[in-house]
């Protein structure tokens, strides 16, 4: 075996109280099983998630990210999710010209009647995020004390 | 842990060892925060002190017995303990309540909502922008399925309201901006200058009798009938005081007449008066602005409203009103005759994406089968035909209703919908399609041809709903915090909402959920002061205030759903503005923290949901 295939991510997934949160708790009322890797991170809503988060889980060795929330329209507070995905249309850029791989980091929309989609979700990203390998880019880069 | 004795264990716990914070491993937040923190209230420590590490639905329930399940349900634990460090001891927020109510809207929902805040103790203000309350009901002849006259059980609620010794009524007076927030609002209102002393006016009708401008179309008639300049809008009018309609009196047009007020026995006629700007302190807001119908010009198909001979489903209405213009008898605006051939269009304008109301208008069906059951009735040997969709009579004794019109009163239902309708040798001709018949043509000659217009959105309620700030949908009806279990709320804490301006609905809804939202106010109304949970953001404060972090820049504002950002103004002794400061009301806010991700200069946090807190967690992770 590759250890690509025997790397097992650390993934820090960033998802709001009404939506997602609560899926995930019915994927586990539902016994649903999914991969291990998963760090869940309580926020109120996905609009609170500040971006600067993101860089510091990823600088202090994430290897990838899972921003989960509402649905479009069904946003708890109404309007947060758009916000936190209006901001990371802006962010993504920036982190792109910093050399971050964009792939590691995830969006979903996980509503709190989406128990099953909740383990899909988190089965694809540690997939895909496995298959990329350990991210050291930043972390390497922060060692050099460059970032 | 969350029975008993597990809820003891901790409460010795903490009083044994004084913890300073408790994390509870166990199951969901979702499920027993409130129990744990109550426990730790209980046990005399702040329960916004104690977290909960969820091992249960999110990790021992998911993954199987194995070491990489350990290790997370040891960094679950491990990162709520860093958090927990940094929680700071939080308190509930009181807010006082201004226990009166205003109620937006007298037509029927609205004076429900009044009546039922009211005859509850409370003080209600209930404000109408025409000169009578009623709305739309007071408009109708009967009411399905039962065929009750409208204006038999309406007007004794209506006089009910004006007698109320705990409502004041303002009538021909909008609501011009309303500040504050839950409990705590205040509303401008402006009382428009009716030209009429309401305390001196006995409610005589001379000055009406006397004005020589008669010509006016009645709104209440739905243009049907004539009104003066100076008028009352109905015999029943609540109040029965008249107002002048200075856009149309020769006096204030022309600067001579005057008629009226030589004419009023009381003195009561005053021309100078001028509109009366009202604030008032209010705690909950019910808005029930009810909706209209489009008007028969909407349709080209259907001549654009150039046949006198077609008219909307409101107008068919007044004519079949012992109240209406022809006293209720039948008899079309053309030329007075009784129609033998009545043609009713259900569906006109709704359930119609091409003309951009995608939406079934919902009162049609019923309404347009009793339209054709009260022709029938009233002229027995007339033919009423009905084009429709589909027939949807949903609601209790209305699909029965539906079949007796079909059945008893012999109404003709045609399954198709109407491409035109047309002059043809000086008769309407309606040429629509049978459906049931293969999509067979069908032209059928009519007297009279009544559209079931769709109900829309009133003009200018987008702009109502800017004023309020609550949130309104693509067609202008205002929208329900949530379209299941929060159908009387609005986003915004404390507004209600009532009736047809949410939606089309008909008359048991309506005032359905008008008491619905009474109820909501006056539980609200139970007590003197809100409590609120902490979970609200907070702008850095230091002292001296002008060195806050605080930049001014408001992008907060731009971020807030909720309009809870306010201005303050940090002045220096001489009273100069040193800086303006962002601040968060903490009546408004909800607690989602937008405004925290979006402050440039980290000024503004949300209390439970720290930045401390929450790169506590990160760093933890990887420690």
């Amino acid at each position: 075996m590759t250890t690509e295939l025997t790397f097992e991510p650390k993934i820090v997934a960033f998802v709001c109280n009404w939506c997602t949160y609560a899926g995930a708790d019915l994927t586990g009322t539902s016994r649903i099983a999914y991969a291990s890797n998963v760090r869940i991170m309580r926020f109120p809503c996905t609009g609170r998630i500040d971006y600067n988060l993101v860089l510091k889980a990823l600088e202090q060795g994430a290897d990838g990210i899972l921003i989960s929330g509402c649905h479009p329209n069904d946003c708890h507070y109404s309007t947060g999710n758009f916000h936190a995905r209006r901001r990371w249309v802006v962010f993504r850029h920036m982190m792109e010209y910093m050399g971050f791989d964009l792939r590691r980091v995830k969006f979903a929309w996980v509503s709190a009647a989406e128990g099953a989609k909740w383990a899909e979700v988190v089965n694809t990203t540690v997939r895909e995020i496995r298959e990329l390998g350990p991210a050291t880019e930043y972390t390497e880069l922060h060692r050099k004390g460059v970032a | 842990m969350c029975s008993d004795p597990g809820q003891n264990m901790i409460k010795s716990a903490i009083k044994e060892k004084n913890l300073t914070g408790v994390v509870v491993a166990a199951c969901s937040p979702r499920m027993h925060e409130p129990t744990f923190r109550r426990a730790c209230a209980e046990a005399g420590l702040n329960p916004f002190l104690c977290e909960m590490a969820n091992l249960r639905e999110q990790c021992s329930w998911v993954h199987p017995r194995t070491d990489a399940t350990t290790e997370k349900a040891i960094d679950i634990v491990s990162m709520l303990v860093a958090k927990v460090k940094r929680n700071a001891p939080l308190f509930p927020i009181k807010v006082p309540v201004t226990r009166t109510a205003l109620v937006i809207g007298g037509g029927i929902a609205g004076i429900q909502s009044a009546l039922d805040i009211a005859n509850a103790g409370r003080q209600v203000v209930l404000v109408e922008r025409e000169p009578s309350i009623g709305g739309h009901m007071s408009q109708l002849s009967e009411t399905f399925p039962t065929l009750d006259c409208s204006q038999c059980i309406l007007t004794p609620r209506m006089v009910e309201v004006a007698q109320h010794p705990n409502i004041t009524l303002h009538t021909y007076a909008e609501v011009e901006s309303l500040s504050g927030f839950i409990g705590n609002f205040t509303a401008r209102i402006r009382k428009k200058a009716r030209s009429i002393d309401e305390r001196s006016c006995t409610g005589c009708g001379e000055c009406v009798t006397a004005c020589p401008i008669k010509k006016i179309p009645s709104e209440f008639n739905a243009g049907l009938g004539l009104r003066s300049a100076i008028y009352v809008p109905f015999p029943q009018a609540v109040p029965n005081k008249p107002v002048i309609d200075r856009g149309r009196c020769t006096y204030f047009q022309k600067g001579k007449c005057r008629f009226c007020e030589t004419k009023c026995p009381a003195k009561a006629i005053r021309f100078d008066q001028q509109d009366e700007i009202l604030d008032i302190a209010v705690g909950a807001v019910v808005v029930s602005t009810g909706f209209t119908v489009v008007e028969t010009s909407f349709f080209p198909e259907y001549g654009y409203g150039l046949y006198k001979d077609v008219i909307t489903g409101l107008q068919f209405e007044r004519l079949l009103s012992a109240s209406g213009p022809t006293l209720g008898e039948v008899r079309r605006p053309s030329d007075g005759k009784t129609p033998k051939n009545v043609v009713f269009l259900a569906c006109a304008g709704s359930r119609d994406p091409a003309k951009g109301i995608e939406y079934c208008s919902k009162i049609c069906c019923m309404y347009t089968a009793k339209h054709a059951m009260l022709y029938r009735h009233k002229v027995p040997d007339g033919d009423a035909t009905v084009f429709y969709m589909d027939i949807r009579a949903a609601g209790k004794g209305y699909d029965e209703f539906v079949r007796r019109a079909i059945e008893d009163d012999e109404v003709r239902y045609i399954r198709g919908r109407v491409s035109r309708v047309f002059e043809r040798q000086g008769k309407l001709v309606v040429k629509g399609a049978d459906t049931l018949l293969g999509g067979q043509q069908v032209e059928i000659e009519a007297d009279l041809v009544v559209l079931a217009s769709a109900a829309v959105a009133n003009p200018g309620a987008e702009e109502l709903a800017q004023r309020l700030h609550v949130s309104y949908d693509g067609h202008s009806f205002f929208s329900e915090a949530h379209p299941k279990l929060r159908p009387v709320e609005t986003n915004s804490a404390g507004i209600f909402l009532a009736g047809a301006c949410q939606a089309p609905k008909d008359i048991p809804e309506s005032v359905g959920q008008a008491s619905a939202a009474a109820s909501k106010v006056v539980g609200l109304f139970s007590c003197e002061e809100l409590t609120r949970e902490p979970v609200i953001a907070v702008v850095n404060r230091t002292a001296p205030p002008a060195y806050s972090t605080c930049a001014g820049c408001f992008m907060c504002r731009s971020a807030c759903p909720f309009n809870a950002i306010e201005s303050e103004e940090i002045k220096g002794r001489d009273g100069q503005i040193l800086k303006t400061l962002a601040r968060v009301n903490p009546g408004l806010c909800q607690g989602c923290g937008t405004c925290v991700a979006f402050c440039r200069s980290k000024a503004i946090d949300l209390q439970g949901f720290t930045h401390e807190q929450m790169y506590a967690q990160v760093m933890d992770l990887f420690a």
